[in-house]
């Protein structure tokens, strides 16, 4: 019954399991969906979990089955890649609530044999976290070498570091924050009204008909779309060019490029994502705030830790600013947690972290492999600077 | 002159400046957590991991110098002496650092007075304001020193507190700080002191490396 994962992940049934939730709820049987890399090592120490990002899915290398494309972060995951599928066993997994292979509101629900639509109980950063140390278990892996995400899936990064301390070696949380602004549930709020002013998404109840909300799941793209850039680099590849055209059209055809640009972003993602899905994914990133869950106090929330981090932000970012990151920063500073930070020059806004930054590559080649020797994973660890300069 | 307050490969010093971490180096006890202020791009912290077996981190201003620890697999964090101190826990290292950067610093003595709270033994390196060429400089001219060692002109020097040994150890004992030893560097020559600082030391010292514990109990 449940919906079937594309080919090439492999899909774990928690069967007579249940996960408790955050909201009170609970999921029984649920499925994850993932995909894993390289080798368990039979100390099991090698571990690498990869946390995806809010549209992203457990496709991190390869051709993605959805979409034909090329994995989320093919550049970063792969032999001789910083995430370095010849020396570390790799897991990603699509999170609860998603809709590549995962539980999530198109699974049928068990009561119902019907997709659970808005029955689907709401989810958090906390929640995925937990599916995902389900999945450890199951997998026989004690603990992680590394957690590592961008964005979203540097909120369960954060979020295992304080959920599961003892399980987490080393965390590189990317482009990231330990809550969502205001600003950041202001847009998401934009995407939900979008999806719900549909006609075709029926309170959530699309998939019994033949029309799916697409057109309010494009426009949410759209809106998302924009945040993930910066003003210059949209400025830079777009500017004010017209589309197929000499002259301005004096109408609402498409006459910009970037209005072009948008409305196939909108367009294709519609084709690989679920509207529903997006409704709870993005609340669950809205409800995410580890301080407020550990007393108003962050560096509570990393108290005793003794995970290395090393947090990563980009200049142009302004949907997760580098004040955020400082701000995570201080707090493990301040619970005298081992951390290093990196603010990366860039231009390209918050999608830095997926596209090719070279001081990204070399800044987690270096601190993975210190990482790596400081857990006695020696072999085959060259040198950091002659790695460098390979890169 | 440009010493850099946070990189130590783009200072003046460049040969003097090695001594100036070797020497600061062989004051660290092995195996011991060392916080190392304005560590530029490294090179002491590397040593001191590497040779000391030191649990060292840094604070580094510049971006470039940060990028390039984490990269050589240090535990370093931007930030700044003058804002970002305060948000360490106190007696969290048992060695904190600070090497030629304190007269780069916005507010000296607060400096010193977060790394008294946060580190049981500071060790600080400073250049002396005191030395002969400089003296000789100022009266010769009548204008603001300029020497090998100090070449910026006054508008455009990133040292904007610098002190002779006897301000610092001064503003170290004003602090609470006592003076365990202190070490002279002049070109290649090295000389040791008990923390008593002669004429003769202030005179001829370009650079000057202190340990430091505190003398009286904290918040007097």
């Amino acid at each position: 019954m449940q919906q079937k994962a594309p080919d090439t992940s492999k899909v774990h049934i928690f069967n007579g399991q249940t996960l408790l939730l955050d909201g009170g709820g609970a999921l029984e049987n649920f499925h994850i969906a993932y995909q894993s890399f390289g080798t368990l090592n039979k100390e099991k120490t090698n571990a690498i979990l990869v946390c995806h990002a809010l549209t992203g899915d457990q496709f991190v290398r390869g051709t993605n089955p959805i979409t034909g494309k090329a994995g989320w972060w093919e550049g970063m995951v792969g032999p001789g890649k910083p995430i370095d599928t010849d020396r570390f066993f790799v897991i990603c997994s699509n999170v609860i609530g998603g809709c590549a292979g995962s539980t999530g509101p198109a699974t049928p629900h068990p009561q119902t044999g019907k997709p659970y639509g808005l029955d689907f109980p709401v989810i958090t950063i906390g929640d995925m976290v937990r599916a995902q140390a389900c999945l450890l278990d199951a997998l026989g892996i004690p603990d992680l070498f590394c957690v590592i995400g961008g964005s979203m899936g540097g909120m369960q990064t954060l979020q295992w570091t304080c959920d599961f301390p003892e399980r987490v070696f080393s965390a590189i949380p990317i482009a990231t924050a330990a809550r969502h602004s205001s600003q950041n549930i202001a847009f998401h709020e934009v995407g939900r009204q979008a999806i719900m002013a549909d006609p075709n998404w029926h309170g959530g109840t699309y998939y019994e008909t033949d029309g799916r909300p697409s057109k309010g799941l494009a426009v949410a793209r759209m809106t998302a779309h924009i945040t993930y850039l910066s003003q210059a680099a949209l400025h830079r590849k777009f500017g004010r060019n017209l589309q197929d055209r000499e002259k301005l059209g004096f109408g609402f055809d498409a006459d910009f490029q970037i209005e072009s640009y948008l409305r196939h972003q909108g367009m294709s993602f519609v084709e690989r994502f679920d509207a529903n899905s997006y409704l709870y994914i993005t609340r669950a990133m809205d409800y995410f705030d580890i301080a407020a869950d550990h007393g108003g106090q962050l560096a509570r929330a990393f108290q005793n830790s003794r995970t290395r981090f090393c947090v990563v932000s980009f200049t142009s970012d302004w949907l997760f600013p580098t004040e955020e990151s400082v701000t995570v920063v201080r707090a493990l500073n301040a619970a005298g947690v081992d951390v290093s930070f990196v603010e990366i020059d860039s231009d390209k806004g918050h999608d830095a972290f997926l596209l090719d930054e070279p001081e990204l590559t070399n800044t987690l080649r270096g601190f993975i492999n210190a990482s790596a020797r400081a857990r006695g994973l020696h072999d085959d660890f060259p040198d950091p600077e002659k790695e460098a300069d390979r890169a | 002159m440009t010493i850099a307050p946070s990189s130590h490969q783009n200072s003046v010093y460049h040969a003097d400046a090695r001594l100036d971490l070797r020497t600061i180096a062989q004051l660290v006890p092995t195996g011991s957590k060392v916080l190392d202020i304005g560590c530029g791009n490294g090179d002491l912290l590397d040593m001191l991991v590497s040779e000391k077996n030191v649990d060292g981190r840094g604070l580094e201003l510049s971006q470039s110098g940060v990028n390039m620890c984490v990269a050589r697999g240090l535990s370093v964090v931007q930030g700044d002496a003058d804002r970002d101190l305060t948000y360490y826990p106190s007696n969290a290292f048992d060695v904190v650092i600070l090497s030629q950067t304190l007269q780069a610093t916005q507010h000296p003595r607060t400096v010193l007075l977060e790394m008294a709270r946060i580190g049981r033994q500071l060790i600080v390196s400073i250049p002396n304001f005191g030395h002969w060429s400089v003296r000789l400089d100022l009266l010769r001219r009548g204008r603001m020193p300029e020497t090998d060692t100090l070449n910026s002109k006054w508008y455009d020097t990133a040292n904007i507190h610098l002190c002779t040994l006897w301000d610092f150890v001064d503003l170290a004992r004003e602090v609470g700080l006592s003076v365990d030893q202190h070490i002279t560097l002049s070109g290649t020559k090295v000389h040791q002191g008990a923390g008593h600082i002669s004429w003769l030391d202030n005179w001829r010292a370009e650079i000057a490396v202190f340990t430091l514990l505190r003398a009286k109990p904290q918040g007097e």
